[in-house]
């Protein structure tokens, strides 16, 4: 018997029990449209993670006091970044921007208005890493750096509580009791990762003495020429400061670098163990789904078993049998896997419908969906095969005999 | 020519467990030549049915050996045992054996379709020409009576031009004038050349047969023509 014949014969069987045909399938509908509903939330959740974690800036290394952290957090702290370790960073091969960041915290007041602030002291540099936009005035400028100005640039929120009725621009602000001009506020960010609104931008030099006394920066982020050049960088930058800080080989370093490329790795490994979770959930009711495939299948090798001993009384070959019902198996599968596909897509279309929500990033990978495709075949292969062996193995004339 | 030569045949079930065991088919030595019309008869639990069965290569037997047409089929495997069934042998069954989602046609067609046919169609309807049904070629066997059933089911076993129809009793389930339509054509497919075996515990069928054998306890006991075998014509 040919191959289509097969088919065709194994299409009939299924189609003379459609009621028991598509709630066999009913199980890999729900698997196949859990693993790619599941699959889909989990890579939609970290490409969301990431385009936040990449607007931060894919091209930056953040230089931040204290050891290396390796294993177990360590409890002290050494501060050891200076300003003019800074001021030198420039010089290191491939960094287009360094940017010292000194952050303190302190109440912002003007008439009766009052909120509390990050305050943190930069350079010019601190706009362009930061890819900070100005809503009105002008950035911080080395001039008042170097003078140690009273100038400062407000953040949206910072600039609504203190001035509701706008115009600030030349006005003064206090922070901790000083006076200090404000010479420009920022674009609102919206909410989002550690918002710009809420913080208030100084002079690093003022900073340092006059507001908070401090000999050390909290951080210096470096601008690297290119995405490409991340890792290059931060070995060189990592020796440059170990030699300015004159530590033998052998030293820990007193000062730890980390890339947005290592976060992105990590999260990448934390989603990425998070959606193998949900899809591994998934994938345990497509098994029930087959499971459910093989007690219909062994179910109907019994009913069918007089059927299956004429067929061979008039010559069917074993191997004709076997693949009869294997076809059967299969095709449940599949037809369950079509249907399973276009169930977890439309869940898909129905969490996309919330853009604002975590979910709403969703999206369906082309390989999920292949996966879905061919575990549902091999789920119908495997459990398909031993009712279809069972089948081929009768002897004709005790199947013909079977009451 | 022989058609069918049995020597010291044996079937025996359950051979592994010796309290339950059963000789069915008991060293039993059969030769049959071409175009012969033989009845089959003895008591019920003679063998009969198991003989049919081995004869139809439907079982293999126990020991002993069975050539068709010169092979030992006896030693074939289940490919080459298909193959048999399917091209070389006609099986009867009493209780028809069609199956209930196919129309007469497709169950007359279903041996073509195992032996991959070019032109199934046609064949299955000169088949059904031949038993008289062609129409009812599109009926489900439910929407037929007992007599067009069997004839269906002849339709199916005459279909690949076998060398040897085998029937175990094909007129058991059916009424005595239908029994004997039945018997009629399965007797015009013989004067056409086909090699017929039936079995019957009917000896009405069996003494319109050019000869018999009678079983016992898996042996053959007596054969010979009808009047031999079973004694003058009973007249009451
Ligand atoms: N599948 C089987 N398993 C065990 N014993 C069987 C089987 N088929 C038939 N027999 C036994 O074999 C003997 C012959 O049976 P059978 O060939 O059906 O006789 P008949 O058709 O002449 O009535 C009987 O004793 C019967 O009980
Ligand atoms: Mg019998």
């Amino acid at each position: 018997m040919s191959i289509l014949e097969t088919i065709r014969t194994a299409l009939r069987a299924l189609m003379s029990n459609k009621m028991r045909s598509v709630l066999t399938m009913l199980g890999v509908v729900i698997g196949v449209s859990a693993v790619v509903a599941m699959l889909a939330l989990g890579e939609g959740t970290k490409a969301d993670i990431e385009t936040n974690i990449r607007s931060l800036g894919a091209d930056v290394l953040t230089v931040r006091n204290g050891p290396a952290q390796r294993g177990a957090v360590r409890a002290q702290s050494v501060d050891s970044l200076k300003l003019e370790d800074a001021e030198a960073l420039t010089a290191v091969d491939n960094v287009t921007a360094v940017a010292p960041a000194s952050n303190g915290s302190a109440q912002i007041k003007r008439l009766a208005g009052n909120i509390g602030a990050q305050v943190i002291g930069v350079t010019p540099a601190y706009f362009q890493v930061q890819k900070l936009n100005l809503e009105q005035g002008s950035a911080i400028t080395d001039a008042q750096v170097r003078g140690r100005l009273h100038t400062c640039v407000l953040g949206a929120n910072v600039y609504n509580t203190l001035f509701p009725l706008g115009d600030a621009i030349g006005d003064h602000v206090k922070i901790k009791g000083l006076s200090f001009q404000v010479v420009g506020v920022l674009e609102s960010k919206g909410s989002g990762f550690s918002s710009a609104d809420d913080n208030v931008l100084v002079p690093i030099t003022t900073h340092m003495s006059t507001l908070f006394g401090r000999q050390f920066v909290s951080s210096i982020t470096v601008q690297v020429a290119s995405e490409d050049l991340i890792d290059t960088a931060k070995t060189d930058v990592e020796a440059f400061l170990r030699m300015r800080h004159r530590l033998k080989p052998g030293d820990d370093s007193d000062f730890n670098i980390s890339s947005t490329k290592d976060v992105l790795e990590a999260v990448g490994q934390i989603t990425g163990v998070m959606t193998a979770f949900l899809a591994a959930l998934a994938a345990i009711s497509l098994v029930v789904g087959g499971i459910g495939i093989m007690n219909i299948m062994l179910v109907s090798v019994s009913e069918r078993t007089r059927e299956i001993g004429l067929r061979k009384a008039v010559g069917a070959r074993p191997e004709v049998v076997l693949l009869q019902f294997l076809v059967e198996a299969v095709t449940l599968c599949l037809v369950g896997c079509g249907v399973g596909l276009a169930a977890g897509l439309a869940c898909v279309g129905i969490m996309r419908a919330f853009p604002e929500s975590a979910v709403g990033k969703a999206s369906a990978p082309f390989w999920a969906m292949a996966l879905a495709v061919s575990v549902s075949a091999l789920v119908g292969l495997v459990f398909g095969l031993f009712p279809a062996i069972k089948a081929a193995r009768l002897n004709p004339i005790d199947a013909l005999r079977h009451e | 020519m022989n058609v069918i030569e049995l020597v010291n045949l044996e079937k025996v079930y359950h051979e592994d467990m010796p309290d339950i065991a059963v000789h069915a088919v008991n060293k039993l030595n059969l030769a049959i030549s071409h175009g012969e019309a033989v009845g089959i008869v003895g008591p019920s639990g003679c063998g009969k049915s198991t003989l049919m069965q081995l004869i139809g290569c439907l079982d293999r037997p126990t020991r002993g050996s069975y050539l068709l047409e010169d092979q030992d089929v006896a030693r074939f495997g289940d490919n080459e045992l298909a193959k048999v069934r399917n091209k070389r042998i006609g099986f009867v069954f009493q209780t028809f054996n069609l199956l209930a989602r196919y129309t007469a046609l497709e169950n007359v067609m279903l041996p073509l379709k195992y032996s991959n046919d070019p032109d199934p169609r046609a064949k299955a309807l000169t088949a059904l020409e031949r038993v008289g049904l062609s129409n009812r070629a599109h009926h489900l066997p439910t929407e037929l009576s007992g007599g067009q059933k069997q004839r269906v089911a002849i339709a199916r076993a005459l279909v690949n031009t076998p060398a040897i129809l085998l029937a175990d009793e094909p007129t058991g389930a059916l009424d005595s004038r239908t029994g004997s339509e039945i018997l009629d054509l399965l007797l015009e497919l013989n004067s056409h050349g086909s090699t017929l075996i039936i079995v019957t515990h009917d000896l009405g069928v069996a003494r319109r047969m050019k000869r018999v054998v009678k079983l016992r306890d898996g042996r053959v006991e007596a054969d010979g023509s009808p009047e031999a075998v079973l004694g003058a014509v009973d007249t009451h």
